[in-house]
């Protein structure tokens, strides 16, 4: 089945949202199967017949009792739906973090997602982890335009918006890989600004944790001096080098993702090299330049990249 | 010079030259209709070319028929191009042309800003599509606009926008929006001063009081879209900060005014919608429209509340939970007075002995699917729903069904009424039947199908989309549909082209029907009537073919 | 059957309905207030959020002479108004020419005030929030009052070279219902950028 199936909850806003929605669906399909079946029949019986002739049927004006049951009705129904949802809505908007709550910080930009941790000193980039049975909540940035975070199984979508910092959380129960992508139209490669959340075991998130929380492995390789002297550093961060760049996404742990250009491309070793040497090719638009290296230089900086574990 | 001069006729001799001139310097409330109404179907064209291009794209994933850039500026201008230069300049059309003829007036009551109103609404579609020029040479000069039909901040800062694609959008919108403003002023005063003696305004055709409440809805729908113009215009040229984040200005303020206009903008379209609806439906089921005076207050509570839901098109932007809760219930609120129109229809045809021609299978189609489309706009107001919903082709389909299902078919049933009256000849019923079904079923293929793709997590405006996701067939059977859509539409133009020259003479009457454009000759003379009706009831030719059961004796 | 009375048994002449001119200047007027409205909720929502450069209290003085010649050009040219309606041609003249130049004399007053702004206090539009609503708000404002004064220029024009008679006096009323539309909105202008917006 869909992997981004809203009816699919896994996670309590979501699961909220589905029932709902299950109520909703239900009062609008009684709606439409009495009115559909008004219409229906009125279309068939009083369709004309050719003995009908000349006579025009009889002119009825109005019918006030008519009238007022079609109105308190309807506004029994928007009451009641009415009042649903407010129900949820609050649940939602006003949940306040329990204790043990995770905090993640996540700041929108064009077209890739930065993540940070600030209770565990942790910045990454485009692959959220998160443990299973816990509440996240998360603020959201933006750094340029508007965006906005959607994973239908985790739970709703909530924008994020330069100057006007949101709020939102998750509690996933089942572990696994949820996807989603931006949902708020936010230039050329918004198609492409994917979402990959992680839900984690216990251990398995500790472990994460540990390795992001580790600075890079500092050494001389031919890479790792080619990237440190272009402008590389000028858009990216690797933690314990010269590269402290904020543009671009930290790239300490980078080989700890599966996807690199916010999911638009596996992380292997030949989409690196494109990545870097013709970045068009992969996701035109996108705001990584073409670095103008030579073959050789591209080699070696993507050899060194294999060793940001 | 009477506006049969769109139908060749041998008595015409005058040089082509002084024809046209007549037409781009008519004052004429009938011809400027007429301006209008072909205005708005070339741009229909436009527009559909960019949805074939958009769905041609989204046929499959990872598709490659056209780049992300050239993607986002298709759907930018299709829904600029639809709403401001199809929809609009046809609901202006169809008032201009109709409603000084029903209510018994010789024309508008301003005919030069009538014309005025007209020329500004063109140069709005030149501004827009002149984008096309100049290409993405120097920074993007030229290069049609692709910051989405809604433009939302700091999207259209300069730093996100270079070049001026950015301004064409803006001055387009800002002449239209004249134009449109123009327009409202001259159909209210018209409507207010101009009726015949004896048209009271309860005596007045529905078409008229729908019109009355658009027009009076225009004016404060509008002018928030020419204020925020102006203010994105001072950000961009002027280093104002209107809506600039960095200097502590809100992303945010842009939203509400547009949605504080691109709400009660929705309603202007489908108004005149349930103007022709409430015409052609009581017609062909030979029977009064049940409840008037409901139905005008209807109406009328529609135009009220409507400006009070905008925020609806803002629950995922983080406003608080108070003022997402005041939005639910407005928006949910408004499905009341419409609802009851729908039944209000409903209990015309009740009882009725109903004529299916070709205008009367459009309307029962606008029935049907404005019945859906109210549907899925409880779902969406139904705010932690529209989390999920919010932005997704759920939405895409639900507006979709709004404007093309309801206000589309209504306008396509609106052209097999009136034409034979505009043109004198009636048009061809069995194309008429052909262009209903093949664009009813590419209607549904397409639009019925594509809340799937919303369910299961599809945003709009990507360019391209992820295979795995569960979304492929989908967007194939919704790009089909396009193909019987735009068969329908060619049917269409072809019979408007095709009964000019060969159509069966309509004469003046041909439905026999009740309000007082049928007393007047297809086409009318240019100055509509000789000797002004006096008006005793609200179907003043159903008095005169029944004068042993007049009207004015229940009303 | 063309147009065709439908008997009615009452006097047509009866039939009275609001006159044209009047109603759609109430239209335009609408139309008008709903764009000065954005401007005005943008300006009360930014108070107080520039993060830099002069702040309203540093640097505006209520301008209450130039307000006083503006609000008196109203009863200028109602007084211009009562005149051309009961022939009284000269003083109507008077009248009119006197709300040009009160009209005039508070146009010169914004632009003095500009200038200080500018070159003194070192306030331009693209300054700070502040200075973007303001010269937006205030600047729209005057170009209504210009666009009204270019319109009474126009009829000066047409009362000197003798044009003007008693029947142009009630399109010359409803020319005044836009310098009076004019006038009232400067007194919203004032009360929120001079009085709301100091106060906070």
């Amino acid at each position: 089945m869909s992997p981004t199936n809203i009816f699919a909850p896994v996670s309590t806003p979501a699961e909220s949202i589905v029932g709902l929605s299950i109520f909703v669906l239900a009062t609008t399909a009684v709606v439409f199967v009495v009115v559909f079946g008004l219409l229906a029949y009125v279309v068939i019986k009083f369709r004309s017949r050719p003995l009908d002739g000349q006579r025009e049927p009889p002119q009825v004006y109005g019918s006030t009792q008519v009238e007022m049951a079609w109105t308190v009705i309807p506004v029994l129904i928007v009451i009641a739906l009415f009042l649903a949802s407010s129900r949820v809505l609050a649940s939602i908007q006003n949940a306040k973090p329990p204790a043990g709550a995770l905090e993640v910080i996540v700041t929108g930009h064009q077209y890739w997602w930065e993540y940070r941790y600030p209770s565990l000193n942790i910045v990454t980039a485009n692959e959220l982890h998160v443990p299973v049975g816990v509440s996240t909540f998360i603020t959201l940035l933006s750094a340029d335009t508007d965006h906005s975070f959607w994973v239908p199984r985790l739970g709703g979508k909530t924008d994020l918006i330069p100057n006007h910092p949101n709020r939102t959380w998750i509690d996933p129960r089942e572990t696994g890989l949820f996807l989603g992508q931006c949902a708020q139209y936010c230039g050329t490669q918004h198609a492409k600004m994917l979402l990959r959340v992680y839900v984690d075991t216990r251990q398995d998130f500790d472990r994460w944790v540990r390795e992001q929380q580790r600075p890079a492995q500092n050494g001389t390789s031919a890479g790792q001096r080619i990237f440190e002297s272009t402008a590389c550093i000028n858009c990216h961060t690797i933690s314990g080098t010269a590269a402290a760049g904020k543009f671009g996404p930290d790239l300490t742990h980078l080989m700890t993702r599966e996807t690199i250009a916010a999911g638009a491309a596996p992380n292997t070793r030949e989409m690196l090299h494109l990545w870097i040497s013709n970045p068009d090719a992969v996701k035109p638009g996108s705001k990584m330049p073409a670095m103008g290296l030579n073959d050789r230089d591209v080699d070696a900086i993507t050899d060194y990249l294999e060793t940001l574990r | 010079m009477s506006t049969s001069s769109l139908v060749l006729t041998q008595a015409q001799a005058r040089p082509l030259t002084l024809r046209l001139h007549g037409w781009v310097t008519t004052v004429d409330h009938k011809r400027l209709g007429i301006l209008y109404i072909l205005y708005a179907l070339v741009f229909l064209l436009a527009g559909g070319v960019e949805a074939t291009i958009m769905r041609v794209q989204l046929i499959r994933p990872h598709n490659d028929f056209v780049s992300p850039q050239v993607f986002n500026r298709m759907f930018t201008m299709h829904g600029t191009t639809m709403i401001f230069f199809v929809a609009m300049p046809l609901v202006f059309g169809f008032a201009n042309y109709l409603v000084p003829l029903m209510i018994g007036a010789r024309d508008m009551a301003f005919p030069r800003l009538n014309a005025f109103s007209f020329w500004m609404t063109a140069l709005g579609g030149l501004f827009l599509y002149f984008s096309f020029l100049g290409g993405d040479g120097l920074y993007g000069a030229g290069g049609a606009p692709d910051v989405g039909w809604f433009a939302y901040a700091p999207l259209t800062a300069k730093t996100f926008s270079v070049g001026h694609s950015t301004d064409f959008w803006t001055l387009s919108l800002f002449s239209s929006g004249i134009g449109s403003i123009g327009t409202a002023i001259n159909l209210i005063a018209t409507i207010l001063c101009m009726r015949c003696p004896g048209m009271t305004l309860g005596k007045m055709p529905l078409f008229v009081w729908l019109n009355l409440v658009m027009a009076g809805l225009v004016i404060p729908t509008i002018s928030p879209l020419s204020a925020a113009q102006l203010m994105l215009l001072v950000d961009r040229y002027l280093g104002g900060h209107f809506f600039d984040t960095q200097a502590g200005g809100s992303a945010v303020i842009w939203m509400h005014f547009f949605w504080i206009f691109g709400h009660p903008e929705v309603y202007v379209l489908v108004l005149p919608a349930f103007a022709f609806a409430s015409e052609i439906i009581p017609v062909f089921s030979r029977k009064a429209i049940f409840g008037y005076p409901v139905m005008v207050v209807a109406t009328v509570a529609i135009g009220f509340i409507s400006m009070s839901v905008w925020a609806h098109h803002m629950f995922t932007v983080g406003m608080s939970a108070g003022a997402n809760t005041f939005f639910v219930l407005s928006t949910m609120a408004i499905a009341v007075p419409t609802g009851i129109k729908i039944f209000n229809w409903l209990a015309t045809m009740w009882g009725g002995k109903i004529r299916y021609a070709t205008p009367m299978l459009f309307c029962v189609g606008f029935l049907f699917q404005f019945l859906i489309a109210g549907l899925t706009g409880v779902m969406l107001a139904a705010a932690p729903f529209d989390w999920q919903l919010a932005n997704s082709y759920f939405v895409v389909a639900h507006f979709h069904y709004v404007i093309v299902g309801a206000i589309l078919f209504c306008i396509f049933g609106a052209f097999y009424y009136w034409s034979p009256k505009v043109t004198g000849k009636m048009l061809d019923e069995m194309l008429g039947k052909l262009h209903f079904w093949l664009f009813f079923i590419g209607f549904h293929l397409t639009f019925d199908f594509m809340h799937i793709p919303g369910i299961l997590g599809m945003p709009r405006r990507i360019y391209t989309y992820e295979p795995g996701r569960g979304w492929d067939v989908w967007n194939l059977i919704v790009s089909i549909g396009v193909i019987f859509q735009a068969a329908g539409v060619l049917v269409f133009v072809g019979n408007l082209i095709w009964s000019c020259f060969r159509g069966k003479r309509a004469g003046n009457d041909p439905w026999d029907a009740w309000t007082l454009e049928w007393s007047t000759s297809s086409p009318p003379p240019e100055y509509n009537y000789a000797v002004l009706p006096i008006a005793r009831s609200r179907r003043p030719l159903w008095d005169l073919k029944h004068p042993e059961d007049p009207d004015w004796r229940y009303e | 059957m063309s147009a065709h009375s439908v008997a009615w048994g009452e006097n047509a002449s009866d039939w009275r309905l609001p006159p044209r001119g009047r109603v759609g200047m109430w239209c335009l007027i609408g139309a008008e207030s709903g764009i000065f409205t954005i401007f005005v909720v943008a300006y009360l929502f930014y108070t107080g959020k520039s993060t830099t450069g002069p702040q309203p209290g540093d640097v505006l003085h209520a301008p209450i002479f130039y307000t006083i010649c503006l609000l008196a050009s109203s009863v200028t040219i109602h007084l211009a108004v009562r005149g051309i309606a009961a022939n009284r041609m000269a003083s109507f003249g008077r009248w009119w020419v006197a709300t040009i130049l009160l009209g005039a004399t508070f146009l010169l007053g914004t632009a003095r005030e500009w200038i200080h702004l500018i070159f003194d206090e070192g306030l331009t539009i693209s300054t700070n929030l502040f200075g973007t609503t303001y010269y937006s708000l205030v600047g729209l404002h005057a170009f209504h009052v210009t666009m009204g004064l270019l319109a009474l220029s126009i009829v000066a024009a047409f009362y000197f070279s003798g044009w003007l008679r008693r029947e142009h006096a009630d399109r010359l009323e409803i020319l005044s219902m836009y310098w009076h539309f004019v006038d009232a909105v400067w007194v919203v202008v004032f009360t929120v950028v001079y009085v709301i917006g100091l106060s906070r």
